[in-house]
């Protein structure tokens, strides 16, 4: 119980900064890169070497280059789907999870990720 | 291509519950991962560790306040804050590619460092059962040797050496018992 806890203080902690930090940059486009910033990453790949030990983390990490390709393919379906479909930020965003989610679950199963 | 610049003041067009809310999702989303992992293994909690989950939010958020700045001005202002959430996911595009370097890099370094110190610990349990042989070498030897300024009792070499040996064989036992050895 006291394990959630941290994490989620930890966690809420580590978002909030990077999106203030995200608030305070110029060019939005430049404060965007903050939207995709490691900040839950960072979070629990540091408790998760504390619990857990490294090699843990790492599969975890390793685990993580399938998510982070996967967001990028979301922030791209994002964009055309505000740009193009004139869509709303919050149905654009929702809409595209599902993308994230066949994407990046379709790398892990290449990659043979899932034992 | 306009230059990198600090808006502090845009830090009170946010509401205070809109900045409570983010924190409780970036604490939630971090939970929730923290659940997957448990429940699923670490690749699939792995995976989960890039979720756009805050991305959902930063981007609502941005379209809100600037659909609410122009409004003041006595406009629409809906395109303008579909295009400014449009150009926050064009960043975030790019900030993906960084967090994939973070993710190989971090990735790379832990399995170095968890590399590093179990080949220096085989090395030590490796040193410390060559010490009880060393130990039982260096006992016959001076138990074997011509010149000993005094004669010990009978048995006292073999006593010793088995003490030696035993002390070697203990310490040798209590550290690969030690946990991570």
């Amino acid at each position: 119980m006291i394990e959630y806890l941290v994490r989620f203080l930890v966690g809420g902690v580590m978002v909030s900064a990077f999106s203030m930090l995200g608030d305070i940059l110029r060019p939005k486009s430049f404060a965007g890169l903050f939207g995709a910033a490691p900040s839950v990453a960072l979070a629990t790949l540091g408790i998760a070497v504390y619990e857990h030990g490294a090699n843990y983390a790492a599969q975890q990490s390793w685990a993580m280059t399938a998510g982070a390709i996967a967001l990028a393919v979301y922030s791209v379906v994002v964009c055309q789907l505000l740009i193009r479909a004139r869509l709303r930020a919050a149905p654009a965003t929702l809409l595209s999870l599902v993308v994230w989610l066949i994407v990046a679950f379709g790398l892990l199963t290449l990659a043979g990720g899932q034992s | 291509m306009s230059a990198i610049n600090f808006s502090p003041s845009s830090l009170k067009e946010g509401r205070w519950y809109e900045y409570l809310v983010r924190f409780a999702l970036g604490g939630a989303a971090t939970v929730f991962t923290g659940l997957i992992s448990s429940r699923y293994g670490a690749s699939v909690g792995g995976l989960f560790l890039a979720l756009p989950a805050i991305f959902c939010a930063s981007a609502t958020l941005i379209e809100k306040h600037e659909i609410r700045r122009k409004q003041e001005d006595g406009l629409d202002g809906r395109r303008r804050g579909e295009e400014a959430a449009a150009l926050d996911a064009a960043g975030a595009a790019l900030g993906a590619l960084g967090m994939l370097a973070f993710a190989i890099v971090f990735s790379l370094m832990v399995e170095c460092r968890s590399r590093a110190p179990s080949s220096a610990r085989r090395s030590h349990g490796w040193s410390s059962r060559s010490r009880v042989v060393a130990c039982a070498a260096r006992c016959g030897q001076s138990g074997g040797g011509r010149s000993q300024p005094k004669q010990r009792p009978r048995g006292f070499h073999e006593a010793a050496e088995k003490q030696a040996m035993h002390q070697a064989a203990v310490e040798a036992f209590a550290f690969n018992q030690a946990p991570g050895s």
